[in-house]
This record gives structure tokens, C-alpha cells and sequence, in this order.
């Protein structure tokens, strides 16, 4: 028991290797037989771009051009990509949780409980749930608000919203509030998110 | 007595074969200094972005943004501070207690340079929006998502490589001590060694490239959980089951409950993962599992707490005279009031209400900062002199350090389990999420003042550490034989 190969493999390698059966290998198993789990990539994803995006390209033809060039599928998995990578990399996601509880009347706060299959595809991975709401779920927020609203919140959470707490993020737009590349990527990955809602349930 | 105390009775003669010394001091002191460099710099990180909550922030650029001090802020205290302090105490306690020394000195100082350009990596790369989405482990992979076309420094790649080497390193002496009864302490430093390398592997590997979505989600709890508890924990009770007994001059209370305590951690804990997505797309049944060995954790922790304070019946007087026992029980004290809140967190009763809100991160800093930043101080307390040669500079300023960083992370841990309280009911109550933020205001005002202590208390403890280099007595006791052993 207090020799080094007992340490070394049971309590090492063993324990270890039982939790990752029980906690991970398992679920992942059986996720599978209570939905349909089929994996979506990006060329799935973004194969319609999203209204929000082609109106995106509609309000500010020139600096749309600009960075993405035509609005079509190419660019919309561009968008999107680049805005998951900022939402990432900005560390949103540590004040912004991506999952609905079916607790706590977060169904009427947020919409529908999230389910497993939504979150299988290629913007999931990793998966971007979050630990932390400082500020509300994000996982529905397709269509809650207008892109002018969004370009006039990162500009300035707090002229929205008086009391947020949410850091500005003019950098990504012009003087005058015309976006730049990535600006209009975080948005059109704030308009994604929930397009999944409902996928795989019958 | 195991021939493992015996061992280490040997220790007046630190001195072996060719003159060399069993410890190599030089990466003691290295990565102590180091350790503390990284926790100034993540306290300043974390104070910064406290001040965001206030409208206070004081930058506006895309660089020194709120989120990034954030990351900053925890990678620095997980890798920077928490990682260079238990490699600087392991260097110090293993060869000590298996009479073995490391593999290399010239190893050694690669290590040390290699951990210190991935903090730089680490912190440069976050400040450049290269973060990956791992919590906890988002020291950049280096590759752009989903390709393998590199965008930054590969630090997943480099850590991979450094603590490789570091566990062969470490795992040398053990190895070849392997005819020896261990001490409890080398049973958690073996088996936590392992538990490093497999949960890094796993954590940063398994979500990016293989699962995602939910099954990686169940993989992301389990390395945020497994870090903590299959590294951090058995380093820090490595730590305690020597250095308690050494300066209390007596041995644990119980052997027993050592082996308990040891077991039902490596069995019990790791099973555990899942808590920190609970009521999420997840299987039920496995979120259920993990509920129920999370709240048996509480009974091993007890047996652990309970043979510290027997041990320390009878000495009490040590809790006055030395401040490492000082900061090791007070420490034991939060670990104890952390674990025990672990057992009711845990269950969906009260996950409704505070998971997502500052309750959290209230939980967090109390074993973080409360337990595990306490032992390292206690270590470092009674390591500076050894290390150094030098006597303390100040008594004073040791005691501020301690009585800012209790006060501080009192009021922390307070101060935000009520405004966790207090959101999370208005969230139930769907109440508008401006009132939310109204109410929880006056208590972020409460967080930074306690941070400001905190940081207070640590500028005393890194001033006097170097005025004690500088400007210390010489100091060189004999170093006391150490009564290890309760069998
Ligand atoms: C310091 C924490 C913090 C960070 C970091 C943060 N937010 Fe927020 N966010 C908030 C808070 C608080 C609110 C609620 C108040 C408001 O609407 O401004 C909010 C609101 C929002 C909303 C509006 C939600 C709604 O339905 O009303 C969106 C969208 C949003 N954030 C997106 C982001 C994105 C994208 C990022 C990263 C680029 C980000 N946030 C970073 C705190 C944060
Ligand atoms: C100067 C003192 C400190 C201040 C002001 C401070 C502030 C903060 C802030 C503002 C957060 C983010 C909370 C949120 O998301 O709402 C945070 C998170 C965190 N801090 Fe600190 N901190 C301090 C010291 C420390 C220390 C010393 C450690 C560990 C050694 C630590 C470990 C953590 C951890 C682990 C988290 C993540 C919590 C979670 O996500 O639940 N902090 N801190």
C-alpha cells in the first residue's frame, strides 16, 4: 500500500482511469441514445447566412465590403468563426453563461432549456456553457435585439443599460459606429447563437 | 520507525556524495521567487478587473481589456503561483524524504526557464485575444481552431513538455527509493505527479479535438475538478504531513487515518467532475453520481481535518509562536468551512439558486486564496530562512501578512457569499437585470477593499522576504530531526 508501484498505478493511473470511464467516457456513450447527435460543421452551419448578417451587409455597404466582401455562405462561416474566436479570446464567456436551466424560472428569463444536441456541432467546440452570470445567458439571443442595438451596446453598454457592467468595446467599431471587421463578426455570432434550438428532437 | 523517517533522520549531514547537497537550494529559491512574482502579478490582474464592476476600470485599449486581466488573473495564480510554489516545496520535501536526489540540476534549470516563458507565452498570448475556451486551462494551444496551422506560441505543447520533465524529475527519486515504506507525503506527491500529467492531457486534449459540445463539457468539469483536487489538494497535504509534524516536533495523530484520508481522496474525488455543470444537457444519472461522491468527500475530509487538530492537541502554544502553524491551520480551517459548503452546493437544492453567481466565486478564493495560498505562506514562512541562510527582517511585517490575508479573505468570502445569495433570488425572481446589478454593487465595492488588503498583506510578505536577503542575519541552525513517522 505505501510502496511506489501500488501509488504509481493504483491511486495514479487506476483511480484516475475509473473516473474517466465512469464521468466521461459513459456519458459521452450514452448521450447518443437519447438523441439524435449528428455533428454539424461549419459548412452545415453557416450554409444559409443568417438575415442579420445580410442586413448587416445592407446598412453599411462599403465597410461590409470591405471586410468580408459579399455576404454568402464563405463569409458567413468567416463571421462567425472569428466572432466565436473573440467571444472566446475577450473572455465574454466568463461573464456570459451559454446554457438554460430548467430550474429557476430561467425558461421565462431566457427561452427553452438548452438540450445536448444543440451544442453538437462545430461553434461547441469547446463548448462555451461559462461558470459565471454577470450578465444574463446568451444561449437565445438570436433576434432579442436589433443589430442597432448591439453596435450602440458595444459601443457603450452603459448608455443602453445604466447600471451594466459590461466593458466597451469601441475598438472593434469606427469613430462613427460603423463596425469594423470584427465588430460585425461579434455580432453576427451574438445573432447564431439559439439557431440550434430544436435541432435533432422530434 | 519506516525507513522512510529514517531517511530523513539523516538530515543534519545534508550534505552527500561529492560534496553536493541533497537539495538543490538554488531551484528552491528560484521557483519560490518566481511563485511570488506571478501572485503579485495576478493579484494586480485581479484587483484591475474587480475595478470593473465599479465603472472604475482604468484602461480602454483591446489589449488591457477587462477579460483579459481576467485570465490573467486566474492562469497566473493556477500556473504561475500555485505551480512554482508546490515545485519549489517538492524539491525541498522529496529528496528529503526518500534520501534520493532529483534527476538533474541542469534539468531543473530548464524547467524553471521553460515555466517561466510559458507564463510569458501564456499572458502575452491572452493579451492578444489567443485564449483557448477551456477554463482553467486557457493557456493558448497555439493552432488556429480546428487546424493545425499554429497562430501563437503551442504553450499547451510547452506545458506538456515541462511538466514531463518535471515529473521525471521528481519521479527519479522516488523511484528509486521504491524499496522504501513511503511517508504519507510521498503518497500524495506520487499519485498527484501522475494525476498532473493524465488531467492536463485529458482536460486540454479530449474537448478542443475530440468531443464536443456536452460530452466535452463533462470533460472540461472534470479537468477544472481534477486540477484542483488531484493536484492542487494532494501537493497541499503533502505539504502539511511534513512540514506539521516537522515543526510541531511530534508525529500525525493517527496513521490510520492518513491511509483513509489518502484513499477515499484518490477514489472518491476524481468522480466528482461533473458538479461544476450540474442541471446542464448532461445525463442526469451522472450528475447524480458525481452529487453523491462529492458530498463523500466531506466525510474524508473530516477524518484529514480531524487528525491535524489531534495532532496539534497539546501544542497549541505553536499556533502563537510560529506563524507557519499559524497560516497551516488557519488554512485548515477554511478548507474544512470550503468542503463542507462543497456538500451542500453540490445538490440541485442549492445549485438553483447560486450556481452562476458570486457564491461561486466567494467558494473559489476561500480554498484558493484561503487554504491553499495559506500552506504555501506557511511554507514559505518557514522555508525563506533555510533557503537563505538569512534570519527573517521583520517579525512585524510577517504578521501583517498574515492578519491582512486572513482579514481580507474573511470579508472576501463573506462579502460575496451574501451578494451570491442575493443575485441568485433575484434571478429567480425574475426581477430586471440592472436591479441585479444595482443590488450586488455595494458588495463589489466590498471585494475590491478586501482584494486591497490582500494585495497590502502580500507586498509586506514579498518586501520582507527580500529585505531578508538583502539585509537579514545570517542564520544557520542545525536542521532539527524530524519525528515523521506514527508507526
Ligand atoms: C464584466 C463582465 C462582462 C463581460 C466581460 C462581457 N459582458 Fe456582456 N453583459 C454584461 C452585463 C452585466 C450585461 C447586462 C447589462 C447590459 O445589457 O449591458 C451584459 C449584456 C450583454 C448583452 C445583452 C444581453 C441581453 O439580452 O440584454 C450581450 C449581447 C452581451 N452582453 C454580449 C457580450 C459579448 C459579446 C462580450 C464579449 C465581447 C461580453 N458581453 C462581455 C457583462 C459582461
Ligand atoms: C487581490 C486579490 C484578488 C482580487 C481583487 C480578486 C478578484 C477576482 C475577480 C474580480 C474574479 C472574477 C469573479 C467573477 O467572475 O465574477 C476572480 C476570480 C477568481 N480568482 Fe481572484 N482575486 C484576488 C485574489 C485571488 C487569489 C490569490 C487567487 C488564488 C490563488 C484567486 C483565484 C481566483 C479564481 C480561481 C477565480 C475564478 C472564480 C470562478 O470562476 O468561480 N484570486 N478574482
Amino acid at each position: 500500500m505505501e510502496r511506489f508501484p501500488t501509488l504509481f498505478f493504483v491511486a495514479g493511473v487506476g483511480c484516475f482511469a475509473v473516473a474517466f470511464l465512469l464521468s466521461l467516457v459513459l456519458p459521452a456513450m450514452t448521450l447518443g441514445n437519447y438523441h439524435d447527435m449528428e455533428y454539424r460543421t461549419m459548412e452545415q452551419l453557416a450554409a444559409v447566412p443568417s438575415h442579420e448578417f445580410l442586413e448587416l451587409e445592407r446598412v453599411y455597404p462599403e465597410a461590409f465590403e470591405e471586410a468580408f466582401g459579399a455576404a454568402d455562405s464563405a463569409s458567413y462561416a468567416e463571421a462567425l468563426q472569428l466572432g466565436r474566436d473573440l467571444y472566446v479570446g475577450q473572455a465574454c464567456w466568463h461573464c456570459h453563461s451559454q446554457y438554460v436551466r430548467e430550474v429557476a424560472n430561467e425558461a421565462q428569463r431566457f427561452g427553452a432549456p438548452s438540450r445536448a444536441q444543440e451544442y453538437q456541432n462545430a461553434l461547441n467546440q469547446p463548448h462555451l456553457w461559462g461558470t459565471r452570470r454577470v450578465g444574463p445567458d446568451l444561449s437565445r439571443e438570436k433576434g432579442v435585439h436589433t443589430n442597432d442595438w448591439h453596435v450602440a451596446h458595444f459601443l457603450s453598454p452603459k448608455n443602453i443599460v445604466p447600471s451594466s457592467v459590461m466593458p466597451s468595446y469601441a475598438y472593434w467599431f469606427e469613430a462613427d459606429g460603423t463596425p469594423k471587421r470584427d465588430g460585425f463578426s461579434i455580432i453576427t455570432y451574438i445573432q447564431w447563437l439559439g439557431t440550434e434550438e430544436g435541432r435533432g428532437e422530434e | 520507525m519506516s525507513s522512510a523517517a529514517l531517511a530523513t533522520n539523516d538530515l543534519p549531514d545534508l550534505t552527500r556524495t561529492e560534496g553536493r547537497s541533497l537539495v538543490e537550494y538554488g531551484l528552491v529559491r528560484a521557483h519560490i521567487a518566481a511563485a511570488g512574482v506571478a501572485l503579485a502579478i495576478s493579484m494586480t490582474a485581479g484587483f484591475l478587473y474587480s475595478l470593473q464592476f465599479l465603472g472604475w476600470f482604468p484602461f480602454a485599449d483591446e489589449y488591457l481589456s477587462p477579460g483579459h486581466l481576467r485570465l490573467v488573473h486566474t492562469n497566473l495564480a493556477a500556473y504561475g503561483w500555485l505551480v512554482n510554489g508546490f515545485t519549489a516545496m517538492t524539491y525541498y520535501v522529496i529528496p528529503r524524504l526518500t534520501g534520493q536526489r532529483v534527476w538533474s540540476a541542469k534539468i531543473g534549470w530548464l524547467i524553471f526557464w521553460v515555466w517561466q516563458f510559458i507564463l510569458v507565452a501564456t499572458v502575452s498570448g491572452f493579451l492578444m485575444n489567443k485564449a483557448q475556451a477551456i477554463e482553467w486551462g486557457e493557456t493558448p494551444t497555439g493552432f488556429r481552431p480546428g487546424t493545425f496551422e499554429l497562430n501563437w506560441i503551442p504553450v499547451d505543447l510547452l506545458v506538456v513538455i515541462g511538466a514531463v520533465l518535471l515529473i521525471v524529475q521528481l519521479m527519479v527519486p522516488l523511484y528509486r527509493a521504491r524499496d522504501q515504506k513511503f511517508y504519507v507525503t510521498l503518497w500524495y506527491f506520487t499519485a498527484g505527479l501522475v494525476w498532473l500529467a493524465l488531467t492536463y492531457l485529458m482536460g486540454n486534449v479530449i474537448p478542443e479535438w475530440v468531443l464536443p459540445g456536452a460530452a466535452g463539457a463533462a470533460t472540461t468539469g472534470l479537468f477544472i475538478h481534477d486540477l484542483v483536487g488531484l493536484y492542487v489538494t494532494p501537493m497541499g497535504w503533502g505539504l502539511m504531513y511534513f512540514f506539521v509534524p516537522l515543526i510541531l516536533q511530534k508525529p500525525i495523530w493517527s496513521h490510520s487515518l492518513s491511509v483513509i484520508g489518502f484513499w477515499a481522496l484518490a477514489f472518491f474525488y476524481p468522480l466528482g467532475g461533473v458538479h461544476h455543470f450540474l442541471l446542464s444537457p448532461i445525463p442526469d444519472y451522472v450528475e447524480f453520481g458525481a452529487i453523491t461522491t462529492t458530498i463523500a468527500i466531506e466525510v474524508v475530509v473530516t477524518t484529514v481535518v480531524v487528525n491535524f487538530f489531534m495532532t496539534l492537541k497539546g501544542k497549541t502554544s505553536a499556533l502563537r509562536d510560529s506563524f507557519a502553524i499559524r497560516w497551516f491551520y488557519v488554512g485548515a480551517v477554511m478548507y474544512f468551512i470550503t468542503c463542507l459548503q462543497c456538500s451542500f452546493q453540490v445538490t440541485w437544492t442549492f445549485q438553483k439558486i447560486i450556481h452562476f453567481t458570486d457564491w461561486v466565486v466567494a467558494h473559489a478564493h476561500l480554498i484558493m486564496f484561503g487554504t491553499f495560498t495559506f500552506w504555501l505562506f506557511g511554507t514559505i514562512d518557514w522555508l525563506w530562512p533555510r533557503v537563505t541562510k538569512r534570519k527573517w527582517y521583520s517579525r512585524n511585517l510577517r504578521a501583517w501578512h498574515f492578519w491582512l490575508s486572513t482579514m481580507a479573505i474573511v470579508i472576501m468570502f463573506v462579502d460575496l457569499t451574501i451578494a451570491g445569495l442575493i443575485a441568485g433570488f433575484m434571478q429567480r425572481e425574475l426581477n430586471p437585470w440592472n436591479d441585479i446589478l444595482d443590488a450586488s454593487l455595494p458588495f463589489w465595492w466590498v471585494r475590491t477593499f478586501s482584494g486591497a488588503m490582500m494585495i497590502a498583506g502580500l507586498f509586506c510578505g514579498l518586501y520582507n522576504m527580500y529585505m531578508t536577503c538583502r539585509h537579514g542575519e545570517p542564520y544557520d541552525e542545525t536542521e532539527s530531526l524530524i519525528p515523521l513517522s506514527a508507526d
